[in-house]
């Protein structure tokens, strides 16, 4: 191997560890502030870009109708709330939000002329999944809130066979690629950079600023951390864990979508591609402890190139080198904790 | 004078264990009124039923309006405040930050003068001031306890609880803390105290009640309470019969 | 409550149930049915039924992991490949290498399989099950997923076409080369699996693996070496996994991948939560309904969707979470109210030998010191310089204020917490450093300020985890019924110290069903289970009625008649005065008196800090 083919190798491998870093962040974010661990984060990559690519072929995509089910459910569930007797407060809004929003995109849609702009499909495509996110909180998890980590765990899991299995139904078994957003090449030194790279690289590094400042500056950001140190301190505030929920699903959600969207023209997404992409979000979360945003991102550059470089000399066990890179982790983890604890 | 808490018949229970029965209080506008009693009696399972972090039976009136399953988040936007036993401040963020979290309700229904109300804490609170980048982990028995208040005022509330302020710290800082209530009160703030040390609570209250084994034993004006023998016997145990037929 | 009384109190001989529909008849009933099966159903029924009693073994391992142990494994399907390949692999190969070359009959085979499992399992295990709770679960999805791709992707296993050619097993020159003749096989392995897993689930070992959900610092604190016991459930489910396993490639008598990819893993793992995760016979229910479902789906979703695919997922995805909203339990509760079996209550042994007892020390003996004792959190100094001792035939008090740092003090005296200066002393030892099981294995034994116990347990077998220590039966004595004679030792034991604290009528009772002062004494009853010469009792007599006030108070008085040494934190003061010999009060996280009750009542200083001193 020579200094250009490791300087590829290390490009391709900072490319993929951005995403990677992206996920990683989300699933930090979501286990802190609601304990559940996200297995379907890499579901939400794949539905983007394989929405992204439905509407750039011209055609409707299943999770359209995925989104007006998942209202249609969230708004049967606050009716029948109302009439069992619980305060009709607000019910108004979130009727607006789990019926009115998807309909109306479902109109805007259907009866649109399908526009030929990236940015336009690119802001459909989350117009259509990122709201998913919020309402599987509702549906899914929000019952369950108080369960253990296990139970959380689990429900996740399903959640994810589930959503792999609808993946299959809404897109079909046929991988897909999308126009890339940029056809430019940059030269830097012996280097070539693909517009696509750029992209990537850019747009992460710009939603891990925009993230940092929700979370250091604003205050629905530094809510969001405070429920994650301490839920009752939190709700005595006046800042409801279900909406902290919410708001942290919806997030992850936006996370994982951008993130199909940008990786879509480079890579070719499957169905089923989100959960080996998100499990490597997973090993750099757990590089982090599922708690350092920073040990987690530099986890995911490690991830990354591990990955580009043993693809290069072992294809075929490249799967099984990132994932046996979560044994070591595993291992220093287990020395430097040596207490009995509870887990709840 | 108008009452900003009613509270009639509340009763919590743990399983099969009632921790609180048929507890009625009311605490007066402006007032300042303090719940006494030995540990295990019940108190801080009170405020928290109150406050809706526990579920219970019962009625709890605030500020005139009836709330038959009360809410925490709806509860602290309607301006009641709770300092917990146990403080739950935000230990790896500053004390800026628990401040402006303490506004937090205020912050989403558009009240953007928060910046005034801390510049008023930090007037009642001169040490929060210097630390104010400091985490909060990092700060003394003391300085948390005044960081959980400052942090409840700034939702500016028209009812603070207060659950165990003296808790742990040091007669010099208790004084300190009572001092603060005393002002608190002169601001228009109307507050229910909860305490073990009753002495002091009794000297800066209106009126106390008596809590014991879940139940409310004794009410009064704090300044009647204060020299009750039976109020020693609760806490001393002295022969105090009463507790067992209570507890049989 | 006048429900458990009326319950509890049926004399014990005829509690269980004499009639036809006693769990053993229903057991013997269902293995009679299933003896007819090959015989009289068609060929497709019959090899469902052997898919379902394979799964149903993996299963079987979960819900000892999962549903009794509280730790969740998603790469089940990896140990089960591991079986399959090491079969595959041994009883195919014309050129073994010498050294193995003995294990190319399947059954030498399973035994390869077996010890191979194990081995990754303790290695799996110890990296993994240290740590809390949820990385074990991810752990296993990252390890399911190497072994995967490496069954994939080594050449010698075949690559992703796998091994074919696979011998049938053959038993006493019976060669099982049909389904309807390895049925026998794999249930008669099912079935033996169940058994022993029941006959641990009732034991010694049995206890503490029950422990191990929401009662590990309670089981710690009794002796039980956790960390064990959650690696004997790991490897137990790892070996289950590999059985059936090596049944599937003698059963195909072909393997690739596919069969052990995670996504299997996962369906393992939902099988045992739908069936219900905390019982035995939930293993077969969860795998039987998840087999048929998958089959039936297969057949109709595509063809309602009106194209091929796994679309069976999306519907058991929904199940599972509809499941984990709405029945926690799983279905097996369901089943098992279709037929009135009661379980029989555990018999007590009245003629079993006694279990030696160590010599209690003598009255006057200084059984606990602490010298000195600092901790520091921070900046702030939760004891000072705390010093205080306890004698043999003695009860002391420590009280004080809340937040007088008791509970502190309570934690450097159990070793729960280490001082930052100064020493506790126990028996002249010190106990710095040392965890919870060597101090238990000393002669300490404690309660708990929030009651820990096992609220689905009976009060017996709670009382029993406090014997643990007194016993030595391990795993596999437990799994053939081997120890039944320590085990009626122990029970005695246990049930002497129930009745001895006077919860004899609630003996066989849930003890989640009993008030909170009961649950403290049943507290008192475990820690004397242990056979210690101190006690230390935390609140021992919050939420008690006055009666059994007095009644705690007499029993503390015997045991202190016996030589036992006694520390209670306590804050009720009648209960306190009435019985203790000395009292020693904090506050502010020091001692500030110490002497008999009358004097430390009329202390100014005790008086100041009940009171308070701010005016």
């Amino acid at each position: 191997m020579d200094l250009d083919i490791a300087l590829i190798l290390t490009q391709d491998g900072i490319t993929s560890g951005a995403v990677y870093a992206l996920l990683a962040l989300a699933l930090v974010l979501v286990f802190s502030v609601t304990r559940v661990i996200f297995i379907p984060q890499g579901e939400f990559v794949a539905y983007g870009a394989l929405t992204m690519a439905m509407l750039q072929q011209g055609k409707v995509p299943g999770t359209l109708w995925l989104l007006v089910a998942m209202g249609v459910c969230v708004a049967a569930l606050d009716l029948f709330r109302v009439l069992r007797g619980a305060s009709s407060d607000g019910l108004a809004s979130s009727l607006g939000w789990s019926l009115g929003y998807p309909l109306l995109l479902a109109a805007l849609v259907n009866f649109l002329p399908a526009s030929d702009s990236l940015l336009v499909q690119a802001a459909l495509t989350l117009a259509i999944v990122v709201p998913t996110g919020p309402l599987l909180y509702r549906l899914a998890f929000q019952p369950v809130a108080e369960s253990p980590v296990l139970v959380l765990l689990i429900v996740s899991v399903a959640i994810h066979v589930s959503m792999v299995g609808l993946g299959l139904l809404f897109f079909g078994a046929e991988g897909a690629r999308t126009q890339p957003f940029l056809d430019a090449q940059f030269a830097l030194g012996s280097v070539s950079l693909s517009g696509q790279q750029v992209w990537v690289l850019l747009a992460s590094a710009g939603l891990i600023v925009a993230l940092w400042l929700f979370f250091g500056r604003s205050l629905y950001g530094k809510a969001l951390r405070a429920t994650a140190l301490n839920r009752n301190g939190a709700r005595l505030m006046g800042f409801s864990p279900v909406f902290a929920g919410k708001l942290t699903f919806l997030l992850a959600a936006f996370i994982g979508v951008l993130s199909g969207i940008l990786i879509a023209p480079v890579t070719t997404i499957y169905y089923d591609t989100g959960f080996l992409i998100g499990l490597k979000g997973f090993v750099a979360a757990i590089i982090g402890g599922l708690a350092s945003f920073p040990v987690a991102a530099g986890g995911a550059l490690l991830v990354g190139i591990l990955e580009s470089f043993s693809s290069f000399w072992a294809s075929a066990y490249k799967e099984v080198f990132v994932f046996t890179l979560i044994i070591p982790v595993l291992v220093w983890r287990s020395l430097t904790s040596h207490h009995i604890e509870e887990d709840e | 004078m108008r009452n900003i808490l009613e509270v009639s018949d509340l009763c919590v229970s743990y399983g099969k264990v009632e921790a609180l029965s048929n507890a009625s209080i009311k605490v007066g506008e402006g007032q300042i009124v303090t719940v006494i009693g030995p540990n295990g009696a019940g108190k801080t399972t009170m405020l928290s039923a109150i406050i809706g972090l526990l579920g219970s039976r019962g009625t709890v009136n605030f500020d005139g309006r009836l709330e038959t399953t009360p809410d925490v988040e709806h509860l602290v936007a309607c301006g009641m405040s709770l300092v917990p036993e146990k403080r739950e401040l935000f230990g790896e963020m500053s004390v800026e930050d628990n401040l402006e979290l303490g506004a937090f309700h205020r912050y989403r229904n558009g009240d953007r003068r928060y910046r005034e109300t801390m510049a008023e804490v930090y007037e009642i609170f001169p040490r929060l001031k210097e630390r104010r980048t400091q985490m909060a982990g990092t700060l003394s028995g003391g300085e948390r306890q005044m960081l959980a208040v400052g942090r409840a005022l700034m939702a500016k509330p028209k009812l603070l609880m207060l659950d165990e302020p003296s808790l742990g710290l040091a007669p010099l800082i208790t004084r300190e803390i009572f001092r603060i209530i005393a002002e608190l009160r002169r601001r228009g703030v109307s507050i229910l105290l909860v305490e073990q040390n009753a002495r002091a609570a009794l000297a800066v209250a209106d009126y106390a009640y008596v809590l014991e084994t879940g139940a409310v034993a004794m009410e009064g004006p704090a300044a009647a309470l204060r020299d009750d023998p039976r109020v020693i016997d609760t806490y001393l145990g002295l022969g105090g019969k009463h507790q067992d037929m209570l507890a049989a | 409550m006048n429900t458990t009384r009326s319950a509890a109190a049926l004399p014990l001989p005829a509690a269980a149930p004499a009639g036809i529909f006693c769990a053993r008849n229903i057991v013997l009933g269902f293995v009679a049915l299933l003896a007819f099966a090959p015989a009289v159903l068609p060929e497709f029924y019959v090899t469902l039924l052997n898919y379902i009693g394979l799964a149903a073994m993996v299963a079987l391992g979960l819900v000892l992991l999962t549903g009794v142990g509280g730790l969740t494994s998603f790469g089940q399907a990896a140990f089960v490949g591991v079986g399959a390949y090491t079969t595959a692999v041994l009883t195919t190969s014309a050129n073994l290498p010498g050294w193995i070359a003995w294990a190319s009959s399947p059954w030498l085979a399973l035994l390869v399989g077996l010890a191979l499992t194990a081995l990754i399992a303790v290695i799996l295990g110890s990296l993994t099950l240290r740590l809390s709770g949820h990385y074990l679960p991810l752990g296993t999805i990252a390890w399911g997923i190497s072994l995967y791709f490496m069954f994939g992707a080594m050449e010698s296993l075949g690559g992703h076409s796998g091994l074919s050619g696979i011998p049938p097993i053959s038993v006493f020159g019976w060669t099982l080369d049909e389904g309807r003749e390895i049925f026998y096989l794999i249930w008669a392995f099912l079935l033996l699996a169940v058994l022993t897993t029941q006959n641990l689930l009732d034991s010694r070992e049995g206890r503490a693996i029950r422990a191990l959900k929401g009662g590990q610092v309670m089981a710690e604190s009794m002796g039980v070496d956790t960390s064990r016991a959650r690696m004997i459930i790991f490897v137990i489910a790892a070996l289950h996994a590999a059985t059936s396993g090596w049944l599937f490639a003698h059963l195909q008598r072909f393997v690739n991948p596919t069969p052990f990819g995670v996504h299997v893993g996962i369906e393992y793992l939902f099988m045992a939560v739908v069936g219900g995760a905390g019982q035995v016979w939930g293993a077969i229910a969860g795998a039987g309904v998840i087999t048929i479902l998958k089959q039936w789906l297969q057949d109709w979703l595509p063809a309602i969707f009106g194209t091929a695919g796994n679309f069976e997922v999306i519907v058991f995805g929904l199940m599972m979470v509809l499941v984990l909203h709405r029945a926690k339990d799983g279905l097996w509760p369901l089943f098992a109210r279709l037929v009135p079996a009661a379980a029989p209550l555990r018999k007590i042994d009245a003629a079993a030998k006694p279990l030696p007892r160590k010599p209690m020390p003598p009255a006057g003996e200084v059984i606990l010191e602490a010298k000195n004792v600092t901790r520091k959190f921070g900046g702030l100094v939760a004891n000072n310089e705390m010093s205080l001792s306890v004698k043999a035939g003695e009860i002391l008090a420590l009280i004080g204020p809340n937040g007088a740092g008791k509970s502190t003090m309570f934690n450097q005296l159990s070793g729960v917490d280490t001082p930052t200066s100064g020493e506790v002393l126990f028996r002249g030892q010190s106990i710095a450093g040392k965890d919870s099981r060597a101090i238990a294995r000393l002669g300490m034994s404690r309660s708990f300020q929030h009651v820990r116990l096992l609220p689905k347990m009976s009060v017996l077998e709670n009382v029993a985890i406090g014997a643990h220590l007194r016993g030595s039966q391990g795993v596999i004595p437990a799994a053939w019924r081997l120890d039944r004679a320590e085990e009626a030792r122990l029970l005695r034991e246990a049930a002497l110290q129930v009745e001895r604290v006077g919860l004899g009528e609630f003996m066989h009772a849930e003890a989640g069903s009993l008030a909170l002062g009961q649950q403290r004494i049943l507290e008192i009853a475990r820690a004397l289970a242990s056979d210690p010469c101190l006690l230390l009792l935390d609140e021992p007599a919050a939420g008690l009625r006055l009666k059994e006030k007095q009644a705690l108070g007499d029993l503390l008085r015997r045991l202190r008649g016996e030589g036992m040494a006694i520390l209670l934190v306590e804050h009720d003061m009648d209960f306190v005065m009435g019985l203790v010999d000395r009292v020693v009060v904090m506050e502010f996280g020091q001692k500030i008196a110490e002497g008999l009750p009358e004097e430390v009542q009329k202390n100014p200083a005790v008086l100041e800090a009940y009171l308070g001193g701010v005016e």
